[in-house]
C-alpha cells in the first residue's frame, strides 16, 4: 500500500487539508474508490477504511492480479468534516457539484480539479454517495442516463438494485458524470446510512465492491455471489406523500413487502398525539425508500414504493 | 392584495408561505394589462432586494394613478432562509436556483419551485433581484444568458443599470429561476448589486427607477420616469478574474468600479500570525474593477476580483 497526498490547500489558521489517496498493486489504472465529497458522509469513509484494510492484506497475500491497480480516496473533504458540516466549510458549495473542477478557479473548483486529475483515466470508478434528504434506501447501485451508462455492468456488484435515472441539468457537475463522459465506467453505490455508521450496510457495500472487482479480474477474492439484481427506472418508483406535517410515525420500513391500502406510516400531532393522516401504499410493491426525519413538512415524499403488480405476502 | 402563492404545513404549528403583494390599477382591470412581477430573496443572505420592493410600492402609492397594469411582488421566495440567514433552504441545505423549473409531485423544496413557476410564468417581465453573496462586491448589473440575449438586452437596457454582462450558456445554469422562465417564454432578467447581508440604499434606488423606466416602456405605468443610464454591454472574452494563490487575510488597495492599469496594485493577502505578506496581487490587465473581494478572509482559489477590459 502506498499513501500519496493528491491535494492539499493551505489555510491561514488551520491546519493544511490533504485529499489522500491508497494505491495498492501495479500496472494500468483499474479502479478507482471515492469516499466522501460531503462532510457528513461518515459511513462513506467508514467503508472505504474497510476497504482499505481488505486490500492492503490482498495485496500482501498476492491476491491483487497482476498489472492491475486500485487507488482508494477515503475523503475528498476533510476540512467540512472535522466541523461537522456537508458542504465547503467556508462558503458552503458543494464539491459534488464542481467537477471537472479548474486549477484556476475558485476553492471548491480548484479541489475537484486536484482530485479529477488524478481519477479521471481509470477504467472503473466507484463513487459512495448520499442522498440530500435523510433517509434510508434497500442498498443498490444508482446510475445516471448519460448514454455511457452500462447497467449490465452494475450487476455484477450484485445489490439487489440497480437504479437508473435521467440526468438534471445540476447532475452535470457531479463525479459520476464526469467520470462517465471521460470514459470511466462509473457507479454510485447507496447503502443505509450517511452520518452514521451501519456496520451491517457498509459490509455489504464492501462485499459488492470486491465481488465486483473479482468478477473483473482485478483482485482474487472468495465471496458470495450477491444478488441477482434488477434493473429499475427512476420513472417505475411510486411516490407516497403525506398532506399534513407533525411527527412521522413510520409503519414499514425499507425492504418490506406492501399491500396497496396498507398503513405504511402515521402523521400525528406533534402537540396532542392525534393521527392527523394514515399514509396508506397505493400498490402492491416494495419500500425502496422511506424518509428519516422525525418530524416531516407536508408534501413530503415519505415513501418510494417498486411496484410487483401482484399482492404479496407483508413481510415486516 | 396580499396573496399565497404556495404553502407547505410545517410539523411544529407553523405553515411556510411563499406571499406577493399584487398592486393593479384604481379603476380595475379590463383583462388587457401586463403584468410586471418582481421576485427577490432566493437566497436567504441576499438582502438589496428588500429595499427594492418596499421603495417600489412605496413610490407606486405616491402616484396610484399611473399604475395601468399589473405589478407583482415577491419578497421572499426562500422566507425560510431569510429568517434563519441562511443562503440556501434550510433543513435540506439547497442551492434553492438550482432547483427550477422544481416538481409538483417533489420534495417541499422542488413543490414550490414548480408553484413559484407556475404563478410567475405569463408576465411581461420578470425581474429577479439577487445581491451576490457575502463574499463579493458588486455594481449593479444585468446577468443575461447568450441564449436570450435578443429578447433581454432591449429590456435589460431599460433597467438604469451600470452594466449588461452577457455569459456563456452551462448545463448546471438551466436549473435557475431565471432560465426555466425565459425557457417557457416569460421574460426574465437577473439583477445582481451589491453585497450579501447589506442594504445599498443607492443602488436600491437606481435599480427602482429602472424598474419605472421598464413599466412605462411595457405599458405598465404612465408617470414620469429617468432616462436610463447607457449601460457597458459585455461578453465573458471581456471579463478577467482574479483568484487568490494564497490563504490569508485580503485587504484591497484599489476602491470598487474605478480604473485599473495592468500592473497596478489590487490588493494583500496578510499573515495575522507571522505579520509578513503572503501575495501582493497587481492587475493583469487595463480595465475597470466591476467585483470585488468583500469578505476578508481567504483560501487558495477564493475570488478576489472580476475586471472589466
Amino acid at each position: 500500500m502506498e499513501e500519496k497526498v493528491l491535494f492539499e490547500l493551505g489555510s491561514v489558521h488551520r491546519d493544511n487539508m490533504r485529499v489522500k489517496g491508497y494505491y495498492f498493486g501495479s500496472g494500468e489504472h483499474s479502479v478507482c474508490i471515492v469516499g466522501a465529497t460531503r462532510g457528513n458522509e461518515i459511513q462513506q469513509v467508514y467503508i472505504c477504511s474497510k476497504l482499505i484494510s481488505v486490500f492492503e492484506q490482498l495485496e500482501i497475500t498476492g491476491k491483487i492480479r497482476e498489472g492491475k491497480s486500485i487507488m482508494v480516496i477515503p475523503c475528498v473533504n476533510p476540512h467540512s468534516m472535522n466541523i461537522g458540516k456537508r458542504f465547503w466549510s467556508t462558503d458552503n458549495t458543494d464539491i459534488n457539484r464542481m467537477f471537472p473542477g479548474y486549477c484556476l478557479g475558485e476553492t471548491t473548483q480548484r479541489i475537484a480539479d486536484g482530485v479529477f486529475s488524478n481519477v479521471s483515466d481509470y477504467e472503473y470508478g466507484i463513487q459512495f454517495a448520499s442522498f440530500y434528504m435523510q433517509g434510508s434506501f434497500i442498498p443498490h447501485v444508482r446510475m445516471m442516463k448519460t448514454g455511457f451508462e452500462d447497467t449490465e455492468l452494475a450487476k455484477d456488484f450484485g445489490l439487489p438494485y440497480v437504479y437508473r435515472r435521467k440526468a438534471k441539468p445540476y447532475d452535470t457537475t457531479t463525479l459520476n458524470y464526469n467520470w462517465q463522459i471521460w470514459g470511466t465506467k462509473a457507479f454510485s453505490i447507496y447503502t443505509n446510512a450517511t452520518d452514521s455508521i451501519d456496520d451491517d450496510s457498509a459490509s455489504e457495500a464492501v462485499n459488492a465492491v470486491l465481488n465486483f472487482l473479482n468478477k473483473h479480474d482485478i483482485i482474487e477474492y472468495d465471496c458470495h455471489e450477491g444478488y441477482i439484481s434488477r434493473l429499475i427506472e427512476g420513472s417505475e418508483l411510486v411516490n407516497v406523500k403525506n398532506e399534513t406535517a407533525g411527527f412521522f410515525i413510520r409503519r414499514a420500513g425499507v425492504n418490506s413487502r406492501v399491500r396497496k391500502g396498507d398503513i405504511l406510516a402515521e402523521i400525528t400531532d406533534p402537540y396532542t398525539g392525534r393521527i392527523l393522516e394514515e399514509i396508506k401504499s397505493p400498490v402492491n410493491g416494495i419500500v425502496f425508500f422511506h424518509a428519516g426525519q422525525p418530524v416531516i413538512y407536508s408534501n413530503t415524499p415519505l415513501y418510494r414504493i417498486i411496484p410487483t403488480g401482484v399482492p404479496s405476502v407483508p413481510v415486516r | 392584495m396580499v396573496q399565497v402563492v404556495a404553502s407547505v404545513g410545517l410539523p411544529i404549528d407553523e405553515s411556510l408561505m411563499i406571499k406577493k403583494n399584487r398592486l393593479v390599477p384604481e379603476n380595475g382591470l379590463s383583462g388587457n394589462e401586463k403584468r410586471i412581477s418582481i421576485v427577490t430573496g432566493t437566497h436567504g443572505d441576499e438582502l438589496e432586494g428588500q429595499y427594492v420592493c418596499y421603495e417600489l410600492q412605496r413610490r407606486i402609492k405616491e402616484n396610484y394613478s399611473r399604475l395601468t397594469g399589473i405589478v407583482d411582488v415577491y419578497p421572499a421566495l426562500n422566507p425560510l432562509g431569510i429568517d434563519s440567514i441562511t443562503r440556501g433552504i434550510p433543513a435540506f441545505d439547497l442551492d434553492m436556483n438550482r432547483l427550477f423549473p422544481g416538481s409538483e409531485n417533489g420534495s417541499m423544496p422542488e413543490y414550490i419551485a414548480s408553484k413559484i413557476i407556475s404563478d410567475l410564468s405569463g408576465s411581461a417581465a420578470v425581474i429577479d433581484i439577487h445581491a451576490s453573496n457575502i463574499f463579493l462586491e458588486e455594481i449593479p448589473q444585468v446577468r443575461i444568458n447568450e441564449l436570450s440575449k435578443e429578447t433581454l438586452i432591449p429590456l435589460a437596457k431599460k433597467l438604469n443599470m451600470d452594466y449588461i454582462w452577457v455569459h456563456s450558456a452551462a448545463t448546471v445554469l438551466e436549473s435557475t429561476l431565471a432560465y426555466s422562465l425565459n425557457v417557457i417564454g416569460t421574460p426574465t432578467l437577473v439583477v445582481e448589486m451589491g453585497v450579501g447581508m447589506r442594504i445599498t440604499k443607492k443602488y436600491g434606488d437606481q435599480l427602482v427607477d429602472g424598474i419605472f423606466s421598464l413599466m412605462k416602456e411595457l405599458g405598465i405605468w404612465n408617470g414620469e420616469i429617468i432616462t436610463p443610464k447607457e449601460p457597458i454591454i459585455s461578453e465573458d472574452g471581456e471579463v478577467s478574474f482574479i483568484n487568490a494563490g494564497n490563504s490569508g487575510v485580503f485587504v484591497p488597495a484599489v476602491e470598487h468600479w474605478k480604473n485599473v492599469k495592468k500592473g497596478d496594485h489590487i490588493g494583500d493577502i496578510l499573515d495575522p500570525l507571522t505579520g509578513e505578506i503572503n501575495e501582493t496581487i497587481h492587475s493583469e490587465t487595463d480595465g475597470i474593477v466591476f467585483t470585488l473581494r468583500e469578505y476578508p478572509i481567504v483560501s487558495e482559489g477564493s475570488l478576489i476580483a472580476r475586471i472589466l477590459s
